[in-house]
C-alpha cells in the first residue's frame, strides 16, 4: 500500500516535449512508472520514444485521459502558462495534478486555487519535486516516480515522508533507505504560499495508510500549514511523526530561495513552529542528519516497528 | 521586489489613491524644482530607503531622523542636505546603515487622526486580505497581539474580487464619519485595484490619515511586488533600485542563484533551498556563523558552480567555507569538478569542507581527492559542518 499512487498508476506528462520535462519522464520510465502519455498542444499524434518505451503525445489533457486512462498528471509547463495547464487537470477530471514548475506568479495560484473549489482533481505542488512510491527492484525501481525526485534513494517500506523542500526530502528519504528501513511514499507539496496539497493533507492520508507505520513532517519557515498539521497531529494521529524545521537562521521578511519560506511576523518563524511540534509531541530532529534518528526516537518511545 | 515611498505614491495617484502632494529630489540641484511643485508652507523631508523605522534612524554623522517636518519650503531645502548622500541607520537596515539617494518632499498635511490600512496574501486562506485598524502609525503587530479588537480584516474572493459591503465593513469599523467614509472606501477600493492589477505581494498604508476637511490620504506607502510576475510587468521592473540591493546579490541574480548576504564568516554553497537554510542552521547549531544563503538550484551546471564560488570569496568577512551538496539527479561529479575549477581560478587560501551525497558520489570523492587541493571532507552534513565550524573558529 502507498498513498495518492502506486506501480499501477497511469501518468501523463504536460510538457513531455520541452528539455526538463522530457528528461525526468526518460527517468521514470527507467524507474519503471507508468507513463503512458505526454501532452503539448500542437504535437498530437507525435511521439515520446525512450529505451523502446513509444509514449503517444495529445493536443489536450482530456484526449489523453480518454484514450490512454491516464489519470494523474506530471507538469512540466513554463511559469506563464502552468496555472493553465492545472485547470485544464481539473477540468479532464484527472485524480491528481502535480504541478513541478517553479515560478507561477501567486495571483495565478490564487484563480486557479479558487477555480479548483469542489473539482475531484487533488493538486499538489507547484514548485515541488513530485511523488515517489518505491517499486520492489533494483534500487526501488517498479514503483511510481511523478516528477524529479531520485528515485534509487528510495527502499520500499513503511515511512511516510512530506515535505516543502525538494533536498530536504531527498535528505530524509536517504537516511531512511541507509538504515534499512523504507518509504510507503514520499510527498513533496512545494515551496510556495500558494499551493494545492498541504502537510495536513498528507498527514491524514499517512494516517489512514495501514502500510504507513511512522511519519516525517519537514517544514520550514513562513505560513502555518506545519502548525496546522502538529494540532491535528497531537489530536488524531497515532503514529510517531518525527519533525524538522528548516530557516532557523533566517533573517526576518527574506525570502529564502522558496517563494513561500519568509518569516513574516513572530509565529512563523522555525522557533515558534519547533515549540509546537514539540507541545503536540512530535519528536524534532535538531539538525537534518537527525530526522531519520528522529523517528526511530519517536516509535521507540510509542513502541512502534518501522520496518 | 521592493520599491522607494515615492515612487508607490506616484502608483497610489495613477490608481486614484489620494496622496499628500510630493515630489522627488536625487540631487541638490533638483531641490529647487522638485518645492517649486509643492505650495508655500509646513513640508515633510522624507528619507528614500528600502527599509523602515526611518522617522527614529539615525545618520551614521550622528544627525538624528530621517523624515523631519519643517515650518516652511526654505527650512525644508536646508534640511535636505543633512540627509541627502548621508548613510541612515534604522532598526530594519543592519548596523551599516543605506545611503540616501533621494529625498522626497512632501506637504505636511494636518493630521485629524491616523488609521493603519494594508493588503497583503493570507497564505491560510489562499486569498488576499485587507486589514484595517483604527491603530495607526505604531506597529500593527503590536496593535494585533494587544489589542485584537481594534484590527478588522475582509478575505477577497478572487472570483468575484473586492464587494461593496466588505468596504463598508472595514469603514463601519474605523468608525468614520459620511464624508470621511465616501473617501475612504474609494481609497480603499482603488488600492485593492493597484493591489490586484500590477501583483503586488503587500501594500501597506501606514498612516492613512483623515483631515480637519474630512479627506482620506496614504501619508506612507510601502509596496512590494512578487517576483515570479515581474516578467509581465516592465513598468514596475523599471522602478528597481540596485542601489538598495547587495552588489553580491545582483551578481548571484545574474547566474540564477538564490543568494542572500548574512553577517557570519562561513559561507555556504548548496543545493536546494530548504537544505541551504538548514545549511545555515546547523552551523549555527555547532556554534559558528553563517556568511549567506546560497541556493545552486537543482540543475547546477559546473559554471554555475564557479560563479557562486567567486561570489562568497567576494565577501571580506568569509573565513571558510563549507559546500553541502545532496546530488538526486544532479552529478555529483559535476559539483565536484565546478569546485576544482573554481579553486584553481580563484586560488582559494581558505579552509574548504565538502559533503557530497547522491548520484555518483563516489566519482565526485575521488575528483576532490585527487585535485592535489586541501579540501577537507565530511561524511554527514553534521560531521562537515562540525569540521569547518572548528577550521574557522
Amino acid at each position: 500500500m502507498s498513498i495518492l499512487i502506486s506501480p499501477e498508476t497511469k501518468i501523463m506528462v504536460q510538457g513531455i516535449t520541452g528539455a526538463f520535462g522530457g528528461k525526468h519522464a526518460q527517468l521514470s520510465i527507467d524507474y519503471g512508472t507508468q507513463v503512458v502519455a505526454g501532452v503539448t498542444p500542437g504535437k498530437g499524434g507525435q511521439f515520446f520514444e525512450h529505451s523502446g518505451v513509444k509514449v503517444p503525445i495529445f493536443n489536450t489533457v482530456a484526449e489523453a485521459a480518454a484514450a490512454t486512462g491516464a489519470t494523474v498528471s506530471a507538469i512540466f509547463v513554463p511559469p506563464p502558462f502552468a496555472g493553465d495547464a492545472i485547470l485544464e487537470c481539473a477540468a479532464a477530471g484527472l485524480d491528481l495534478a502535480i504541478c513541478i514548475t517553479e515560478g507561477i506568479p501567486v495571483k495565478d495560484m490564487i484563480r486557479v486555487k479558487r477555480a479548483m473549489t469542489g473539482s475531484k482533481t487533488r493538486l499538489i505542488g507547484p514548485n515541488c519535486p513530485g511523488l515517489v512510491t518505491p517499486g520492489t527492484g533494483d534500487g526501488s525501481k517498479g514503483g511510481c516516480r511523478i516528477g524529479i525526485a531520485p528515485g534509487y534513494i528510495h527502499k520500499k517500506g513503511h515511512v511516510g515522508v512530506v515535505s516543502r523542500s525538494g533536498t530536504l526530502t531527498y535528505e530524509a528519504v536517504y537516511q531512511i533507505t541507509c538504515k534499512g528501513l523504507g518509504q510507503s511514499t514520499s510527498v513533496g507539496i512545494g515551496g510556495d504560499p500558494v499551493n494545492g496539497t498541504s502537510h495536513l493533507d498528507v498527514i491524514k492520508l499517512f494516517n489512514e495508510d495501514p502500510d504507513t507505520k511512522g511519519i516525517i513532517l519537514i517544514g520550514e519557515i513562513g505560513g502555518s500549514a506545519e502548525v496546522e498539521a502538529a494540532r491535528w497531529i497531537k489530536a488524531n494521529c497515532k503514529k510517531p511523526v518525527a519533525g524538522f524545521i528548516a530557516g532557523a537562521t533566517a533573517p526576518a521578511g527574506r525570502r529564502m530561495g522558496h517563494a513561500g519560506a519568509v518569516v513574516g511576523g513572530h509565529e512563523d518563524t522555525a522557533e515558534a513552529k519547533i515549540a509546537v511540534f514539540k507541545e503536540c509531541g512530535i519528536e524534532v530532529a535538531a539538525t537534518p542528519t537527525d530526522m531519520a534518528d528522529a523517528l526511530l526516537r519517536a516509535a521507540e518511545r510509542m513502541g512502534v516497528s518501522l520496518a | 521586489m521592493n520599491i522607494h515611498e515615492y515612487q508607490a505614491k506616484a502608483l497610489f495617484e495613477k490608481f486614484g489613491v489620494p496622496v499628500p502632494k510630493g515630489a522627488p529630489a536625487k540631487s541638490a540641484a533638483e531641490y529647487d524644482s522638485a518645492l517649486a511643485q509643492l505650495p508655500d508652507g509646513p513640508t515633510m523631508v522624507k528619507s528614500q530607503i528600502h527599509a523602515g523605522g526611518r522617522g527614529k534612524g539615525t545618520f551614521t554623522d550622528g544627525f538624528k531622523g530621517g523624515v523631519k517636518f519643517c515650518k516652511t519650503k526654505a527650512d525644508a531645502k536646508e534640511m535636505a542636505g543633512n540627509m541627502l548622500g548621508k548613510t541612515l541607520v534604522t532598526a530594519q537596515t543592519g548596523a551599516a546603515g543605506r545611503k540616501v539617494q533621494t529625498i522626497y518632499f512632501t506637504v505636511a498635511s494636518d493630521i485629524k487622526k491616523e488609521y493603519y490600512l494594508a493588503i497583503l496574501l493570507d497564505r491560510a486562506t489562499s486569498k488576499p486580505v485587507i486589514v484595517a485598524s483604527t491603530e495607526g502609525g505604531v506597529e500593527i503587530e503590536k496593535v494585533a497581539h494587544e489589542t485584537p479588537e481594534k484590527i478588522f480584516k475582509v478575505f477577497i474572493d478572487p472570483a468575484y474580487g473586492l464587494a461593496d459591503y466588505q468596504i463598508r465593513e472595514l469603514i463601519f469599523g474605523l468608525k468614520l464619519n459620511a464624508t470621511e467614509s465616501k473617501n475612504a472606501a474609494k481609497l480603499i477600493k482603488n488600492l485593492y485595484a493597484m493591489f490586484w492589477e500590477t501583483d503586488a505581494s503587500m501594500v501597506e498604508v501606514n498612516p492613512m490619515i483623515t483631515t480637519p476637511d474630512d479627506q482620506v490620504l496614504a501619508l506612507d506607502a510601502k509596496v512590494s511586488f512578487d517576483s515570479n510576475a515581474l516578467y509581465r510587468h516592465p513598468e514596475i521592473v523599471a522602478l528597481r533600485d540596485l542601489n538598495e540591493e547587495d552588489p553580491k546579490e545582483i551578481e548571484a541574480s545574474k547566474f540564477d542563484l538564490a543568494y542572500i548576504a548574512l553577517d557570519g564568516n562561513i559561507a555556504c554553497l548548496v543545493n536546494g533551498a530548504g537544505l541551504a537554510m538548514s545549511t545555515m542552521d546547523i552551523i549555527k547549531h555547532y556554534g559558528g556563523n553563517p556568511a549567506n544563503f546560497l541556493d545552486v538550484g537543482g540543475g547546477a551546471s559546473k559554471e554555475k558552480v564557479v560563479a557562486a564560488f567567486k561570489i562568497i570569496l567576494g565577501d571580506a568577512n568569509v573565513k571558510g567555507i563549507f559546500v553541502n551538496i545532496f546530488g538526486g539527479i544532479m552529478d555529483c561529479n559535476v559539483i565536484a569538478e565546478g569546485i576544482v575549477q573554481a579553486v584553481k581560478e580563484v586560488g582559494l587560501k581558505l579552509p574548504l569542507v565538502v559533503r557530497l551525497e547522491g548520484n555518483n558520489v563516489a566519482a565526485g570523492k575521488k575528483t576532490l581527492a585527487e585535485s592535489g587541493l586541501t579540501i577537507v571532507s565530511g561524511d554527514t552534513m553534521a560531521d562537515a559542518a562540525q569540521k569547518i565550524v572548528k577550521l574557522v573558529a
